[in-house]
């Protein structure tokens, strides 16, 4: 009905170039611009702030930043975790006043302003994902996944050990300082809720667009290009060397930033393993690939769902209103004596050589899996110890990769493609 | 003999041993890439739950018990019985096929033809769901895994090999852990097994027929999803030596689940296709990490096991970029 390009004339190739064609589409851009920027930040708290919006933004942009590098150049990297750690040691140089010795004398700049210092260890990141990604000339597909497993490795431990890093404190942490944009804290824990959300939200705003538009321009085309068959692209003038290169470039530039805000803004406090281990590579490709690979909308969704999952899992099954009762057991032998019996019939229509989809089992797992969460909801929750909670995230997040994976490789994106589609249509047929 | 060369000889020698039981665990790789082309990252995680699985079995353990008391509010922990660890392994090794026919089923069917990177983030998913099912089944805490295999120092190697010092006071023989040179034996036997399977075998000849070309394969009458189960259910019990070994070293716990980690450089230096480029590429990563951290890990802060083995496999692997025994990569257009 209102999402049409019907009626919505171009009269110049500037307008007929613009990244929301339909008006439905940039209006409803503007709003969700208005919303988060004007909106949001009265409204919220701490708890909202450090819970969700605050990781939800970060991740957001390092999984813009991943999903430039495996989405749009085909180059998987399982090195995030090193990457943002670089971002972070960079950007607490920056912020502290970087150093050199020489000849057993220090010289200190002073210390940089905190968005400069963010945007500075995002170069910084930026080169050393160049230096890391040198190899990709050379080696492809997952062998260059593992070889990317390296810099995490190798980077974690550097961080660890080299103690001019962490300005040689002695626990080995680094801890951001106070510090101020325009007389108001961002950094340090004196910060305002609202003050944190809008550095993020700003810097998230501009990369986003920023990779949005690179994406679509003729370096993204590029790497698109070696993404889908490299030596194809290369003998059609793509130059391998420069397109892999900017995509470690561009993409680790926007890791290291992410990595920096993941320490100054959010954290506060990091410790290197911890905060920049492996799982956090994981995590970041997990977004990419739930929210839809080689989509910047998909990174945004993909960053959010898995930010949620937790905290709905939490509320769901970890807490509790101490009114646990009977009836409650006996709702819970329901649910389960449900759960079960759609897995068995999922098994006898798999035993029987039908396809999973033409089963009617998987439908009654969703069926009693929705219930039992709206149930789970309702009461305000289990009360189940966290322990189970987080081994059940762990499958939950697992069977999602391989769901989304098999049923629809583009993620979140597509689906959103596909609902878009049918939106243009509505409410005629075809 | 002066007192660094002899360490140094300790260190490698120990080295040898390591390096077997990550040759063991990128064996499990090997399989399953040489037959279905799948880069089965979750060959580590399989290992664990195989483990916890075992030490499940063989104590008794009610699955899902904590979560089973968490929804009803019962008090369900043990069966009460105590297995001998053949039947716990023989029951183990029932469950690895069973897991190997629902991931095939599930998993694996539905991914036919997709790009091998697409596969590899399958796997990941998959050993995300498998270690959380493993920690659901049988909990997360640290388990001791002991099916009486020999542990300890050697006692019988320290005393007669301590003429190796010639005379130096220092040295008391090579101490050598006997489960590591058990896991030896046991490595060396089940890589000449897999070899004579799967050059002598019928099913062996129609798994490298399959992992030759897919298509051809199906056209000769050659049963694919069987094929597919079978090497999954061989990574399974692959998986379950493998977290035999490593259990009974250090525990059954999460880490073990990281020796994944430790087998991808092996299998990058010797080649994703080749079964003497596991053993080899582990040989050499396993001596490789230990002499490195033998002789620079003290200048640079120590703890360079982490990276060691993948900068070299990272170096190495520029230069060769299918490794040391791998069949050359060939692309067109």
């Amino acid at each position: 009905m209102f999402y049409r390009e019907a009626g919505d004339y171009k009269t110049s190739y500037q307008d007929d170039g613009q990244t929301f064609p339909i008006k439905f589409d940039r209006y409803r851009y503007y709003f969700v611009l208005f919303v988060a920027f004007a909106m949001v930040p009265l409204l919220i708290n701490d708890y909202w702030v450090n819970a969700i919006f605050l990781p939800f933004l970060i991740y957001s942009i390092a999984a813009i930043g991943l999903n430039i590098l495996v989405g749009y150049c085909g180059q998987v990297s399982l090195g995030t975790g090193g990457f943002m750690a670089v971002g972070a040691y960079a950007c607490y140089k920056f912020m502290t006043g970087l150093d050199i010795w020489i000849g057993g004398v220090q010289y200190a700049l002073p210390p940089i302003n905190i968005f400069f210092s963010v945007i500075l260890a995002g170069l910084v990141t930026a080169v050393v994902g160049v230096l890391f990604g040198l190899p990709s000339l050379r080696i492809k597909g997952f062998y260059l996944a593992v070889a990317t497993l390296a810099a995490q490795f190798f980077l974690v431990w550097l961080f660890n050990k080299w103690s001019w890093a962490y300005n040689y404190s002695a626990s080995g942490q680094i801890n951001a300082p106070e510090r101020e944009i325009f007389g108001v804290a961002i950094t340090g824990p004196s910060t305002e809720a609202w003050a944190s959300y809008l550095f993020c939200l700003v810097i998230a705003t501009i990369t986003a667009i920023i990779a949005r538009n690179l994406t679509r321009g003729a370096s993204g085309r590029k790497w698109m290009a070696i993404r889908d068959m490299d030596i194809a692209a290369e003998i059609i003038g793509v130059n391998p060397l420069k397109a892999k290169l900017s995509a470690f470039a561009v993409s680790s530039f926007y890791i290291g930033i992410a990595g920096a805000l993941f320490f100054a803004v959010y954290l506060g406090a990091v410790e290197v393993g911890e905060a920049f281990g492996i799982q956090k590579s994981f995590i970041v490709l997990f977004m990419v690939i739930i929210g839809g690979l080689g989509s910047i909308f998909g990174s945004f969704a993909g960053a959010a769902f898995l930010v949620l999952l937790p905290v709905l899992l939490k509320l769901m099954l970890a807490d509790s209103t101490d009114q646990i009762s009977g009836f409650a057991t006996t709702m819970s032998w329901v649910f389960m004596a449900a759960l079960v019996g759609s897995v068995g019939m999922l098994l006898v229509s798999t035993l029987r050589h039908r396809s999973l989809i033409a089963g009617a089992g998987i439908y009654w797992i969703f069926a009693a899996l929705a219930s039992f969460m709206a149930y789970a909801l309702a009461i305000g929750g289990m009360g189940w110890p966290t322990d189970i909670v987080a081994h059940m995230q762990l499958v939950i997040v697992g069977a999602l990769i391989i769901i989304f994976l098999i049923a629809e490789p583009h993620g979140l994106a597509q689906l959103w493609r596909v609902a878009k589609e049918k939106l243009r249509l509505w409410p005629f047929p075809h | 003999m002066s007192d660094n060369l002899i360490f140094g000889a300790e260190v490698f020698l120990n080295g040898l041993m390591a390096g077997v039981l990550y040759a063991l665990v990128a064996l499990g790789f090997v399989l399953i890439y040489k037959a279905s082309g799948i880069f089965n990252y979750a060959q580590g995680v399989m290992a664990l739950f195989a483990a916890a699985t075992l030490v499940g079995i063989m104590k008794g353990q009610v699955p899902f018990s904590h979560l089973i008391n968490a929804i009803f509010g019962t008090e369900v922990h043990y069966f009460g019985w105590h297995l001998p660890a053949i039947l716990g392994i023989l029951f183990t090794a029932a469950v690895m096929v069973a897991l190997a026919w629902l991931v095939q089923k599930f998993v694996f069917r539905h991914l036919v033809g997709q790009e091998p990177i697409i596969l590899f983030m399958a796997t990941i998913g998959l050993a995300y769901f498998l270690e959380g099912v493993s920690d659901l089944m049988w909990g997360s805490e640290i388990k001791k895994l002991d099916v009486g295999l020999p542990q300890g120092a050697s006692f019988w190697l320290e005393e007669n090999t301590q003429w190796m010092g010639f005379g130096n006071e220092n040295f008391y023989g090579f101490f050598i852990d006997k489960l590591d040179m058990f896991a030896t034996v046991i490595a060396a036997i089940l890589v000449l097994s897999l070899v004579i399977f799967s050059q002598y075998s019928k099913q062996g000849r129609a798994m490298r027929a399959v992992a030759d070309d897919h298509q051809a394969a199906l056209s000769v009458g050659i049963n694919l999803n069987f094929i597919w189960v079978m090497v999954w259910s061989l990574a399974g019990f692959v998986a379950l030596v493998a977290g035999i070994m490593w259990g009974t070293k250090s525990g059954v716990q999460f880490s073990l689940s990281l020796i994944a980690l430790k087998a991808l450089p092996v299998l990058m230096l010797g080649g994703f296709t080749s079964i003497p480029g596991a053993i080899v590429g582990g040989l050499i990563i396993g001596v490789g990490e230990k002499l490195f951290e033998f002789a620079i890990g003290p200048m640079v802060g120590g703890a360079t096991e982490n990276w060691f083995a993948y900068v070299l496999a990272l170096i190495f692997l520029v230069f060769r970029p299918q490794g040391l025994f791998g069949e050359k990569i060939i692309e067109r257009v």
